[in-house]
């Protein structure tokens, strides 16, 4: 860092090369970090990466601004402590099973700052009064406030503060059309100039922009959560490099953009996976389009009494396990005693295998953290195209906390909200042993034909934890 | 337009390019931490935060720069710090037989 300092006092032409060199370097960095998180063996080291590269940022950027030279810059270096020190708790405190929450809540307070940089920079403060600067100013304001009130909305509801029901506002088209005209009104503002004071516009923006955050979140229902937290992590970047474009920053800009691009690619991935179209999900189609009433086929053995399974017997000599995590493991923090479960299991002699679905839980890859926590290894965890040819050869599938992404009626039930969407063949098992809350649909609300079938079936209603224990003693 | 805002659009053009391609075939074990290492990373609008309050308290209005500016500041550090920690807590947890014979 001591180059920095030597070129202090030189031309500014040579600190801006300087900088400019810097800054690419330090993009270059981030960019390996992406990579290298990509793998799982090199993830670890891909993230110390880009928060190094975080780290020289921000000390560069405390050295361009010649942070000694500004009255009461101890303020600053207060502001810097405080956030270290509530990030370090918040991370440090945080349970496993509330990471969807925390992701969404960091996710939006990242927008929040981007937003109050974008309304620095409208006020003309920090950038200049251009129709450029005005507009990407508006812009940043715009999509900061959607992230955080989006993200404040989704960490509610995930976290039980607000109904996670999918909610639908009367004349809920009619409120998005305005609030998107409204949007565009503000942004075209910046350019015709018909608000004179720029602060009544900051104040309108915020305004109709929160709204839109709003909006948009509290009608999306469970399933599509993880699409949601995704897309909102994408948005947040873009709030950056939006804010960067107006007070003209290249590092806030390219790095915005990247996780901006790759948020979004991400999301796609997730929409594939759910057989999803990403619009539909942004128009709440298909949380919305629920009131059908599903036809199921009667069976004709309807009347036939149950088959009581003998689970014990049947844990006991099977030779193939699948096991099948959902939500209701996270919720019953039940990832241990499935983890022991499968420990007793192996020593009987199985082979045990987890089937994780890629939008099972309320984020991606939510089943994986669980499990890992649990020290499940994560050669054992096997993606939804992987293990769904293993179901018909398994001795027994033991399903913990999943519904919906084990609902047959997903082949089928055209109109509701699961159609469509890729499933675990757990019906193709031979036997299948639940361990559920109740015998209710699960979160997107479709009735799951496998809790009738009569044959190979065993359930254990009630809190997993207590169910999995209650097991686990007669083994 | 000056020429630093093409500049500037040029760099958002190409690293959005860049970050779309970046992210191939990512296993699903990874998303999670994937997405919190990103979200990390959409904290570096610290930088902006640390600019825009350098310029706002050399204005008439310090005391207000300062109130936003250091609320923007906290922000941003609280999603990169957090962001940070609890990716490395989390990826920390990910491990196989291979790992633990080490």
């Amino acid at each position: 860092m001591n180059n920095i300092f030597l070129f202090f006092g030189l031309s500014d032409q040579v600190s801006n090369v300087i900088n400019y060199v810097i800054s690419g370097l330090l993009i270059l960095l981030v960019l390996i970090g992406i990579q290298l998180m990509s793998k799982v063996k090199t993830a670890k080291h891909g993230n110390r990466l880009s928060g190094l590269a975080m780290l020289f940022a921000i000390i560069v950027t405390l050295i361009n601004v010649e942070i000694f030279t500004i009255n009461n810059f101890w303020i600053i270096f207060l502001a810097i402590l405080i956030g270290l020190v509530i990030g370090l708790i918040w991370a440090h405190r945080v349970k496993m099973i509330q990471m969807p929450q925390l992701v969404a809540v960091l996710n939006g307070i990242g927008g929040a700052a981007s937003a109050i940089v974008g309304g620095f920079a409208l006020l003309g403060i920090g950038a200049g009064t251009d129709y450029f600067s005005t507009v990407t100013s508006i812009l940043a304001v715009i999509i900061g406030m959607i992230t955080l009130t989006g993200s404040l909305v989704a960490g509610g509801k995930l976290h039980g503060v607000i109904k996670s029901k999918p909610v639908v506002l009367p004349f809920n088209k009619l409120i998005t059309a305005i609030l998107i005209i409204l949007m565009f009104a503000v942004i075209a503002d910046g350019i015709v100039g018909i608000i004179e004071d720029k602060l009544i516009l900051l104040i309108i923006t915020i305004i109709v922009s929160s709204l839109f955050g709003i909006t948009f979140t509290i009608r999306v229902g469970g399933a599509d959560m993880p699409i949601t937290i995704s897309l909102l992590n994408s948005l947040s970047g873009v709030a950056g490099a939006i804010a960067g474009l107006a007070i003209g920053d290249v590092l806030l800009v390219s790095i915005g953009g990247i996780i901006g691009a790759s948020g979004l690619l991400l999301t796609q991935v997730m929409c594939k996976a759910m057989n999803k179209n990403l619009l539909d999900i942004l128009l709440g189609k298909t949380t919305v389009n629920r009131k059908k009433e599903i036809v199921e086929t009667k069976e004709v053995i309807d009347n036939e009494p149950m088959e009581e399974m003998d689970q014990v017997a049947v844990l006991k000599t099977a030779k193939n396990v699948i096991i099948v995590p959902g939500y209701g493991m996270a919720i019953a923090q039940a990832q241990h005693l499935v983890k022991t479960l499968a420990d007793k299991l192996i020593a009987n002699g199985a082979n045990v295998k987890y089937a994780v679905h890629p939008v099972a839980g309320r984020m991606p890859g939510h089943m994986n953290v669980l499990l890992s926590e649990a020290n499940v290894d994560y050669d054992d965890l096997y993606e939804m195209d992987d293990i769904n040819p293993e179901f018909e050869k398994a001795d027994v599938t033991i399903v913990i906390g999943a519904n919906d992404v084990l609902n047959p009626a997903a082949r089928n039930a055209e109109g509701t909200p699961i159609y469509g969407m890729p499933i675990l063949n757990v019906d193709k098992c031979k036997k299948i042993i639940i361990f559920n809350y109740d015998l209710k649909p699960g979160y997107a609300g479709v009735d799951n034909p496998i809790y009738r079938r009569k044959h190979g079936l065993g359930l254990n209603l009630g809190n997993a934890a207590d169910t999995l224990a209650d097991i686990l003693t007669k083994l | 337009m000056e020429l630093l805002q093409y500049i500037l659009l040029g760099v958002f053009l190409l690293s959005t390019i860049v970050g779309y391609f970046l992210i191939n075939n990512v296993p699903s074990l990874l998303h999670t931490p994937l997405m919190s290492g990103m979200n990390a990373l959409s904290g570096i609008t610290i930088i902006g935060a640390i600019l825009s309050t350098a310029a706002a308290v050399t204005t008439d209005y310090e005391i207000v720069g300062y109130i936003f500016g250091s609320l923007a500041i906290i922000f941003a550090m609280i999603n990169v710090v957090g962001g940070f920690a609890v990716t490395d807590k989390m990826l920390k947890m990910f491990t196989t037989k291979g790992d633990k014979d080490e």
